[in-house]
């Protein structure tokens, strides 16, 4: 109903963006960058990390001023100098941090700023949550206006963006990764809901590294690479490899997993009967050295749980952990690293870096001994040399090893952290979502190196949640589900395996 | 459509502290209760009046701190910030000898224009918080010492100052409840505040910019115009503490100020509002207040060396904060 007037118009131009350029302090991050967008299509936008698709999309949402070109809205040439009057030229954009106030109601988050209002600056609650209910009905999505946001799930998070970025009567709607924390039918609703807004007439962004989404969700596709326009093609008749291969400027290829044989090879890690509260249930299970285990699982399966449980994190209730055949008792991460033992989380920005610092700082951060003298001073030159190694070896994009690691994109963060731990030579590594938000390209990388460590007789675990991943990487695959372990399998293992594992409720049995 | 019922709405600030306001409140009974039988002289109207009146003028600048600490900032202005509304009064009625009504104005008004300066450092010049009030606090304590020449102003020549703090309203209506105006000026800045937080778009910011300021200005919202309101407004409530110490002493005392911020802060602390913003009540500032008095007063009843009262005093703000962290299940 508010989108009736634009309804037919599936030809309609509503954004132009002409040569647009971009300057960040040593980086030129957009550079005559072209794109447009039609009424009543998903337009997805595709590049590696530090492509400029963010920064793109935030110079059409107003959170950025371009340095050049210019963006015409319905032919017309606009400019628009904050958030604010982007959103009255009908702009609405979820971003890929979600930016709601964690401490007020859906209803509240949904109308802030523009909050009804009685006299003398009192709020219309009534109307507020009506107005937002009537939102949501639109959406066809169930929500409670007066919820707390702060205990919906991410998913139901991303909704309330959804019916933010509707409220302002968007034609336009930017979506930044929306499904990187969703599961499988959280994707299925959003994408449902993303077809009736198209069907409606608007026209949506889709910023996503997940190839098979965009098969199922995109009209058009436009790849950016290092801040540059590439090219834009129909979705439909453009192979994924083609794409990947605009995106990244070569080809990857693709090898299959091969096994090792481990049968003499000394158990580096034995977790037995371990347990904690509802999270984990008597987890058993033993990694040797030079192995690859992967965790398959769906989101709150215990995987991260367990990790965290291993790595001192979080306290256990019961069990035993033995490292090198001896017990251990891990009660702190700084434990866990003086036995050998490196986690890299999945929110590296939370617990895996120290923004400020620079990459060097951060590359060197645990191993500070091995490059100070007694008197506790840095040898600033070796480490310098040592992060430069790795900045090579992982090809971490940034000017030089004294970069702030807040001003890399995601991706290169990652590489940091990976780094970071790589130097450390823990001898026991756990990788929880190794390569989330990270492109196509670095993934292969990472891959490499997990294979490479696991030749040097490293004992790994990679948790993720993209099954293609855990089965290119691990040479066993462990499935939990509710707490519980509910099977090995061997790598190689058929999809359909894991799944029945990962579904395996308590009382039943896999179908 | 569905018909939402407005009065169900849940404030945002209730779900977070309602346990730690509920422990609150029943530390203060357990205070109370305990107090009383240690000591026949605790429970007495008199004593009890003594403690309300002992809360008022801590009250009124934990709640100025409390809007404050809801935005995600601090105030460490409040103490000094009273101090120079105090003597702001006290030029106005002695030195210029304008009406009774003039120095309420000049108390309110130097306090909501030094909260107006701090808003503007924090928001416009981007000074954290806690630097830009400790200026300021600094800055206030400096002029009140110098507009005074460091002698107390004194409130002789103007008769009835004092009962804006000590006479009784509420006596001279229903007599044998001498509830001092005090206490009656600190209930109504609470519930004034309280209303402020619950129901107006002022107190929605209030709540937002300390849940997610970045994105507040998203939104569209236009942040920096209404921090500086916020901290106008709380300095404008302290421009009320500094009206009722000025007038409970019958002078403005220009070397006095410094460390009522921090027991301001504890009451609000105490009271379960969150140091890291976007949770808070005005109901948990005032029991938190309140929880400061009867320690205070009880410890004297005991004869408890004043020395020993600040000892207990910080202890029972480690283990208040402590709680609420148990509570929250995380360290």
């Amino acid at each position: 109903m508010r989108h009736s007037s634009l309804g037919g118009g599936a030809m309609t131009r509503l954004v132009r963006m002409e040569g647009i350029d971009k300057v960040f302090p040593g980086v030129k991050a957009l550079d005559a960058v072209d794109f447009d967008l039609l009424a009543g299509e998903v337009h997805a936008l595709m590049g590696e990390n530090g492509a400029g698709k963010s920064t793109l999309m935030k110079c059409l949402s107003g959170v950025y001023q371009p340095d050049g070109g210019r963006i015409l809205i319905d032919g017309k040439p606009v400019s628009l100098p904050t958030p604010r009057s982007a959103q009255d030229q009908g702009i609405g954009i979820i971003h890929q941090e979600l930016a709601l106030m964690r401490d007020l109601t859906v209803a509240q988050n949904i109308w802030i700023g523009r909050e009804p209002r009685k006299s003398f600056g009192r709020l219309d609650e009534a109307k507020l949550n009506a107005d937002a209910a009537a939102i949501f009905d639109g959406m066809n999505v169930k929500m409670d206006p007066r919820t707390p946001v702060s205990s919906l799930t991410i998913a139901r998070q991303q909704m309330v963006e959804i019916a933010k970025a509707l409220s302002y009567r968007s034609r336009v709607l930017i979506m930044d990764e929306p499904t990187a924390a969703l599961n499988d039918t959280e994707i299925a609703e959003l994408f449902a809901i993303i077809r009736r807004l198209r069907s409606e007439g608007v026209g949506i962004i889709y910023i996503s590294h997940k190839m098979d989404e965009i098969r199922q969700i995109s009209d058009r596709v436009t790849v950016m690479r290092d801040g540059t326009y590439v090219d834009t093609v129909a979705a439909a008749d453009t192979p994924i490899e083609r794409i990947i291969a605009m995106m990244v400027g070569r080809e990857i290829q693709h090898s299959d997993i091969a096994i090792p044989d481990l049968s003499g090879a000394e158990t580096a890690l034995e977790v037995i009967d371990v347990s904690r509260g509802a999270e984990l249930k008597n987890i058993s299970f033993d990694l040797k050295q030079g192995e690859i285990l992967g965790f398959a699982g769906l989101m709150g399966a215990g995987r991260t749980e367990l990790a965290r449980a291993i790595f001192g994190a979080e306290p256990i209730d019961r069990g035993e952990i033995r490292v090198h055949g001896k017990p251990v008792r891990i009660a702190s991460p700084s434990d866990a690293v003086r036995k050998g033992i490196g986690y890299l989380s999945e929110d590296r920005k939370q617990f895996g870096l120290a923004l400020g610092l620079d990459v060097r700082a951060n590359i060197g951060l645990p191993s500070m001994g091995r490059h100070s003298d007694r008197m506790g001073r840095i040898n600033e030159g070796k480490l310098s040399e040592v992060a430069r190694s790795y900045i090579d070896m992982l090809r971490i994009r940034t000017p030089h090893d004294a970069q702030e690691v807040r001003l890399l994109s995601g991706g290169n963060q990652q590489k940091v952290v990976i780094a970071k731990w790589l130097l450390r030579d823990c001898d026991i590594l756990i990788f929880d979502e190794p390569t989330r938000g990270i492109d196509v390209g670095a993934k292969a990388e990472i891959y490499r190196l997990l294979a490479d460590l696991a030749k040097r007789g490293k004992a790994i675990i990679v948790i993720s949640s993209e099954l293609p991943e855990v089965l290119r990487v691990s040479h066993r695959i462990a499935v939990m589900c509710e707490g519980r372990l509910t099977g090995i399998l061997p790598g190689g293992a058929r999809q359909e395996e894991i799944v029945a594992l990962a579904t395996k409720r308590e009382g039943k049995t896999a179908a | 459509m569905t018909a939402v019922d407005t009065t169900t709405a849940p404030r945002p600030s209730r779900r977070g502290t309602a346990h730690q306001k509920l422990l609150a409140f029943a530390s203060l009974i357990a205070l109370v209760i305990g107090f009383s039988l240690a000591s026949p002289n605790f429970f007495q109207v008199s004593n009890i009046m003594a403690i309300l009146q002992a809360t008022s003028v801590n009250g009124v600048l934990a709640i100025g701190a409390t809007l404050i600490i809801i935005t995600g900032g601090i105030d460490l202005s409040i103490g000094t910030l009273m101090t120079f509304c105090a003597v702001m009064t006290g030029v106005v009625l002695t030195w210029l000898g304008a009406p009774l009504i003039f120095g309420v104005v000049a108390a309110i008004g130097t306090g909501a224009l030094s909260g107006l300066v701090s808003g503007t450092f924090v928001a416009k010049m981007k000074i954290p918080p806690f630097i830009a009030t400790l200026g300021m606090m600094l800055i206030l304590k400096g002029l009140s010492l110098v507009v005074t020449g460091t002698r107390p102003i004194y409130f002789n020549d103007t008769p009835g100052f004092d009962l804006i703090s000590r006479g009784s309203l509420i006596g001279w209506v229903l007599p044998g409840f001498p509830v001092p105006n005090g206490v009656l000026i600190l209930f109504l800045v609470a519930g004034f505040a309280a209303w402020i937080l619950s129901r107006t778009v002022l107190g929605r910011y209030t709540f937002a910019l300390g849940s997610n300021e970045e994105a507040v200005r998203l939104s569209g919202v236009n942040a920096d115009a209404w921090k500086m309101a916020i901290y106008a407004l709380s300095g404008a409530i302290v421009g009320i503490g500094g009206l009722l110490i000025a007038s409970r002493l019958n002078s403005a005392q220009p070397a006095l100020g410094l460390g009522y911020e921090l027991e301001a802060i504890a009451a609000v602390v105490i009271g379960g509002t969150s140091l890291a913003g976007g949770r808070g009540t005005i109901l948990g500032t005032l029991i938190g207040a309140l929880i400061m008095a009867v320690l205070t007063n009880g410890l004297r009843v005991l004869s408890v060396a004043p020395e020993w009262q600040t000892v207990v005093t910080g202890g029972i703000i480690i283990v208040a904060v402590y709680a609420d962290q148990l509570r929250r299940g995380k360290t």
